[in-house]
């Protein structure tokens, strides 16, 4: 079928138009948010549209830092980040190496019970836990946060390690072990260094939850102010100072808790694909 | 003399490296089992007695003051429930109410976009990241964003109405607004699931397009006889976790309207509800079977969408069959 150009015209430059408008749309509220927390304190209570700071604010950023303790929260964010990634780099590995390559009695058995977990809703759990901690004394700490991410608690990096674990070939596994690799050789000095791409986005998930994290700080950490993190930090100061002259701050900090996420996900961008790839293998 | 001594080395290594292996194949039970032990571990700490322990309270009158075994009530805190809390049904509305616009459009949002940018389009990766960036947000960030964003004076939104003459709206404070702004936010993240889709229909062979061109198809029939129904796995598993994901809404209502759901508690939702029970009256039991409540909608959720799901989605036939 010849097409006739102009038509071919017509339609590539609707797909731009749609596009654009689209992504036009879509970035809008970033644009605002970074303009906003570039607004000196009397520009943001001006009830006209302005989209271009004037004057630029920028001393908004280091003020920020003053008013509320940005470095203590990052810390305190960094701890839970620190955890998980260790819980996901190897607890998790080790669970999907064996799921994937130890063929031991009752395997497909807890196989099962592990997808079973992927599909329990966080509430039901939700209780239990805070009367459990609560009883144990550990709540107003990090426990609560760390222990689980320490274990590897999570079945959805199990799974992305697990399916991309069977893809490697038989023959690798097979000759490690016959040059005499233990099983804990194999996983540690064959499949590891062979699992760049799935350990990159399994990283980039364990970072960006950890550092999305909202509802367990809350009922853990939230009457404990020395512990705060981030998200605490930001909701705390929009939700009781929220007071329309503050906007410009709260945008810096929503800007601060944004930055760390884009450059992971820059760097990470490419694996993101072949986690996300080895999620969509869930269909086979 | 030196070449019978290495022999005897490498013999004695062989057989050394000959034992490991057999220890590690008699043991592999062991090992397994000792790789899988963190995760075991965890899943019976946070997952297992937690449910379990969930279920019991349910049943149970567990309070703030309530010191050693909570008394056991039978069913009446569902009775309750599902008799005496306006609540319980207001927030499940609201819920539904909420996924029932963001879900669909959510995926129609993320399907079509993804099936514009994969018309390998000039300067595709641009756009593509421009649609994808705002997932990127910490949800906590978005929600205080769209706080801002949708302030009633000072937010962007209600400049740009006023200046193309329209009426600004009072997003966050009037009960008829509330669930819109909050589907609003939902739909502003689309990008993850875009992503996946596009993944999904990248993975398209070629070949099978070729041959629709080949047989004269049209761009219309070659997307609802080939990229449709070859995405409906895609589809199945965006629209399941969306389904999931969107019963359990939290985050962004505790920081758009707080607590008490907003105005005639129009943003109540029901993990509103359950947070409320727990942590703010201490009525632990209670919570517990709202949350039980919740658990079974899921649960039969998933079953039926899964049951119906050999009748729509299409699960490639193997090479096998197709020749």
């Amino acid at each position: 079928m010849i097409e006739d150009p102009r038509s071919k015209m017509i339609r590539y430059i609707t797909v731009y138009v749609i596009l654009t408008a689209g992504a036009i749309v879509m970035m809008v509220p970033l644009l605002w948010t970074v303009s906003t927390s570039l607004k000196t304190r009397d520009k943001i209570t001006i009830r006209r549209l302005e989209l271009i700071p004037d004057p630029v604010a920028w001393e908004n950023y280091p003020y920020l830092f003053e008013a509320r303790p940005i470095l203590k929260y990052t810390r305190n964010t960094m701890v839970i980040v620190v955890a998980s990634l260790f819980g996901a780099w190897v607890p998790c590995t080790m669970a999907g190496y064996a799921f994937a390559r130890i063929p031991f009695p009752g395997r497909n058995i807890f196989f099962g019970v592990l997808l079973a977990t992927m599909m329990l809703p966080y509430v039901v759990r939700l209780i239990p836990l805070f009367l459990f901690f609560d009883e144990i004394g550990w709540t107003r700490t990090f426990g609560p946060l760390i222990l689980p991410r320490l274990l590897g608690h999570n079945a959805f990096y199990i799974f992305l390690y697990r399916q991309f674990f069977r893809g490697i070939p038989d023959d690798i596994h097979d000759s490690a072990r016959i040059d005499g690799c233990s099983e804990f050789g194999v996983w540690w000095r064959i499949f590891m260094p062979m699992s760049r791409p799935v350990l990159a986005a399994v990283s980039i998930f364990a970072f960006s939850f950890a550092w999305n994290d909202f509802l367990n700080p809350l009922i853990y950490l939230g009457s404990n102010k020395e512990l705060w993190t981030l998200a605490l930090g930001l909701n705390a100061l929009q939700g009781f100072e929220g007071e329309d002259n503050s906007l410009n701050l709260i945008m810096v900090f929503s800007m601060l808790m944004i930055i760390p996420m884009l450059i992971v996900f820059y760097f990470g961008q490419k694996h993101l694909i072949s986690g996300v790839t080895a999620q969509g293998s869930l269909k086979g | 003399m030196q070449a019978s001594q290495k022999t005897l080395r490498t013999q004695h290594e062989t057989t050394w490296k000959l034992r490991m292996q057999e220890w590690w194949f008699r043991n592999r039970a062991l090992i397994g089992f000792a790789f899988i032990f963190p995760w075991f571990a965890g899943f019976i700490i946070f997952d297992l007695l937690p449910f379990m322990y969930n279920l019991y309270l349910s049943f149970t009158d567990y309070q703030i003051g309530t010191r050693g075994i909570p008394p056991w009530i039978g069913l009446e805190n569902y009775i309750e429930i599902f008799t005496d809390d306006k609540l319980f049904g207001k927030s499940m509305y609201n819920t539904v109410y909420y996924l029932g616009f963001s879900v669909p459009l959510r995926l129609i949002f993320a399907f079509l976009i993804a099936l514009i940018l994969n018309l390998r389009v000039r300067g595709m990766e641009l756009y593509r990241t421009l649609f994808y960036v705002p997932s990127v947000v910490p949800l906590v960030a978005a929600t205080v964003i769209f706080a801002g964003f949708l302030n009633t004076r000072y937010g962007f939104l209600n400049q740009f109405l006023v200046l193309i003459g329209a009426t600004p709206v009072r997003w966050l404070s009037s009960p008829d607004a509330i669930k819109p702004s909050l589907i609003l936010l939902s739909l502003w993240g689309f990008g993850g699931q875009m992503i996946i889709f596009l993944a999904g229909l990248q993975s398209i062979p070629e070949d099978l397009y070729e041959a629709a061109a080949i047989d004269g198809g049209t761009g219309w029939q070659r997307l609802i006889y080939i990229t449709v129904p070859l995405m409906t796995p895609t589809i199945f598993f965006n629209l399941l976790l969306g389904l999931i994901g969107g019963f359990q809404i939290f985050e962004q209502v505790f920081i758009l309207i707080g607590t008490n759901g907003g105005p005639l508690q129009a943003g109540l939702v029901y993990m509103l509800h359950v947070y409320n029970k727990a942590f703010r009256d201490f009525e632990f039991g209670y919570s517990a079977a709202l949350s039980v409540i919740l658990f079974l909608i899921i649960f039969v959720l998933t079953i039926l969408l899964v049951y119906t799901s050999n009748r729509w989605v299409f699960y490639g036939d193997s090479q096998d069959d197709e020749t």
